[in-house]
């Protein structure tokens, strides 16, 4: 690959999409996957996942990217700051977001917990979908996290409701049924979750020795 | 106060020095001013930088050099901040490797040395290194915009070592510092407590300058907010430093120091144990494992010596740093553009009315009092502590260029 002066937008201009070098610096796989999916189905081959962040800075350095995804959790930000410090004397200028004043976009980015980093010259317009899509794959993934950890909640009230039922079916001798209605007035009459009630059932009866 | 209680958000970094944010939001000073704090813990201090400047936090604990290089427009977005408040001076300590420590202590270093002893045992170990052909030693530190960086630069240059060729530093975020100097990825580091102390109590650093031996009650964080902010909420503003400025009088009482270890140690805190912490509160450091801990006068500064009062000598002097270091070019209307990020008219304006001790002075000579000196104040009574640099050097903010040229910057 021929070296591009990236600090000028007009060869950067001339350049395919698949040239454009982009890093996704990302301790979770499975986000840093749906990025780099997202990214190569927009044609972007040069498509470089990190997510072991020891030696950040020269791996960055020798893979030179044009664009930089970071999740806001990650603190190696602020080893990225330093690189752009460094960058000066080493001739590869990145500089903060596409364009400083665009307060809507790094709003959107800092809303979603992804910050952007472009190499300075980089034309917007060559920019804008690519951030709009990583921003709206880390939407997505958040949604989808949030998603799994209700169910996976669920999944957890269920059995402690199944066990709160045993038990109590097991020292009231009754059946499933009215262990079940038996929990739902109790929690109707203290406007409590029935899951609260099952759990402090199943707590009671480790404590009794049940 | 006729305004209904206000929620106001704070970032603040996992250290020592969040203390003084902390105790206003944990211990009821903010609640007494009608503030609710919600204390937000982030994970690096440019995640704090934007989402203070886009409004996610109304203020936030900052590096000192932070908001100055915001309005310097060189660090981050253009968006102008002000520092109205200081939240401690020192706290800071350059720890380097067991190894390390073991081929400087062959060129005299001790633990009774001071700072300029010890640069010189390190020069003269990287100099028998550079004899070998090995690589150059690796230093960390916490961003290019931090009291860190240029303490650490000052401390090795006092030496003769020319920090951007004898040695490499490399940021590495706090949390991450012990675990890069045991695999051997840094060979030391410049931090803020507790992780010196912890590379200590991990046996793999040896703690060889503190903060406030290299430059005695010297600035470190400050409350950063944007200036637009400051304009046009002055009352909130200065309920916020009220809170500020009561939590630290409290932090800074050694008769609370074991419950504000307690306070800290929260995991949603800093999440580090209680007597670790305890050790940068009280002064009482281990500078090596095993040692017994030394008591150093000044280690950490949360309220007394005018400790929250922000000195436009110190943005002044954080400005010729960055100068000194190649981060800026030095005009006057840069210097005076980083003179006036710190505001102690708010301060006066907050604090005045509540009895807090106001100097007559907004800046000073930096680095000229060998011991503590009562100074011209509200009420007469400012001491303020001693504040030399280990190397004997004076900063006068009204000789900025003077200063400039000593430290070799052509002006």
């Amino acid at each position: 690959m021929a070296a591009v002066d990236t600090a000028d937008p007009a060869p950067a201009r001339r350049m395919s999409e698949t040239l454009l070098r982009i890093v996704v610096i990302d301790a979770d796989p499975a986000r840093a996957s749906i990025i780099e999916d997202g990214l190569r189905e927009a044609g972007h081959r040069a498509v470089t996942v990190i997510a072991e962040t020891r030696g950040l800075l020269r791996r960055l350095l020798e893979l030179e990217p044009h664009v930089i995804f970071i999740n806001l959790e990650n603190p190696n930000r602020d080893v990225l700051e330093q690189m752009f410090q460094v960058s000066r004397t080493v001739q590869r200028p990145i500089a903060m977001f596409v364009d400083r004043s665009d307060t809507a976009m790094i709003e959107a980015a800092v809303d979603a917990g992804v910050s952007a980093y472009v190499v300075d010259g980089l034309k917007k317009e060559r920019v804008k979908p690519i951030l709009d899509m990583a921003i709206s794959r880390f939407n997505a993934f958040s949604r989808l996290r949030d998603e799994l950890d209700q169910a996976r909640q669920a999944l957890d009230e269920r059995k402690v409701i199944d066990r709160a039922k045993g038990i109590l079916m097991k020292s009231r001798g009754i059946d499933e049924e009215e262990a079940y209605t038996l929990m739902r007035k109790a929690a109707m009459s203290e406007s409590r979750r029935l899951a609260e009630v099952a759990q402090s059932i199943v707590t009671a009866a480790k404590l009794i020795g049940g | 106060m006729a305004s209904d209680r206000e929620t106001l958000t704070i970032g603040f970094i996992p250290l020592v020095d969040c203390a003084v944010v902390v105790a206003a939001g944990d211990k009821g000073f903010a609640e007494a001013e009608g503030l609710t704090l919600d204390l937000v813990r982030e994970t690096s201090w440019a995640n704090i930088r934007d989402r203070v400047v886009l409004g996610h936090f109304d203020a936030a604990q900052m590096l000192a050099p932070m908001p100055i290089a915001a309005n310097l427009g060189i660090g981050g977005f253009d968006a102008p901040m002000v520092a109205p408040f200081s939240l401690g001076l020192g706290g800071n300590a350059i720890t380097v490797s067991t190894g390390l420590f073991a081929a400087m202590r062959d060129h005299g270093a001790d633990d009774a040395a001071g700072p300029a002893k010890m640069a010189a045992a390190l020069a003269a170990a990287i100099a028998a290194r550079a004899k070998t052909g090995a690589a150059p030693l690796t230093f960390g530190m916490v961003h290019p915009f931090s009291c860190h960086n240029y303490e650490l630069r000052y401390w090795l240059a006092s030496a003769g070592i020319d920090p951007d060729h004898d040695v490499r530093l490399t940021v590495v975020p706090p949390p991450m510092m012990v675990e890069a100097l045991r695999e051997g990825r840094v060979d030391g580091f410049c931090v803020g407590e507790p992780w010196n102390s912890q590379a200590v109590d991990e046996a793999v650093g040896h703690i060889v300058a503190v903060k406030s031996a290299l430059w005695r009650q010297s600035p470190e964080k400050v409350l950063g907010l944007r200036t637009v902010f400051a304009d046009q909420r002055p009352a909130t503003v200065d309920a916020l430093l009220r809170a500020l400025h009561r939590a630290a009088a409290w932090a800074g009482s050694p008769a609370n120091h074991a419950e504000l270890a307690q306070m800290l140690a929260r995991p949603d805190r800093v999440g580090a144990p209680a007597g670790q912490i305890l050790r940068a509160l009280s002064g009482r450091m281990v500078a090596a494992p095993g040692e017994p801990p030394a008591e150093l006068a000044d280690f950490l500064v949360f309220h007394t010596h005018a400790a929250n009062f922000p000195w436009q000598s110190h943005a002044l002097w954080l400005y010729s740093q960055m100068v000194r270091w190649g981060q800026v070019a030095h005009t006057p209307e840069r210097a005076a553009e980083a003179r006036a990020t710190y505001r102690p008219d708010i301060f006066r304006r907050a604090l005045g009315p509540v009895g807090a001790d106001l100097p007559a002075a907004s800046a000073k000579v930096e680095g000229a009092l060998t011991r503590p000196t009562p100074v011209a104040s509200l009420s007469g009574r400012l001491v303020l502590g001693p504040d030399g640099f280990f190397d004997g050097r004076l900063f006068d903010p009204d000789d900025l260029e003077g200063y400039l040229r000593s430290v070799g910057v052509v002006v």
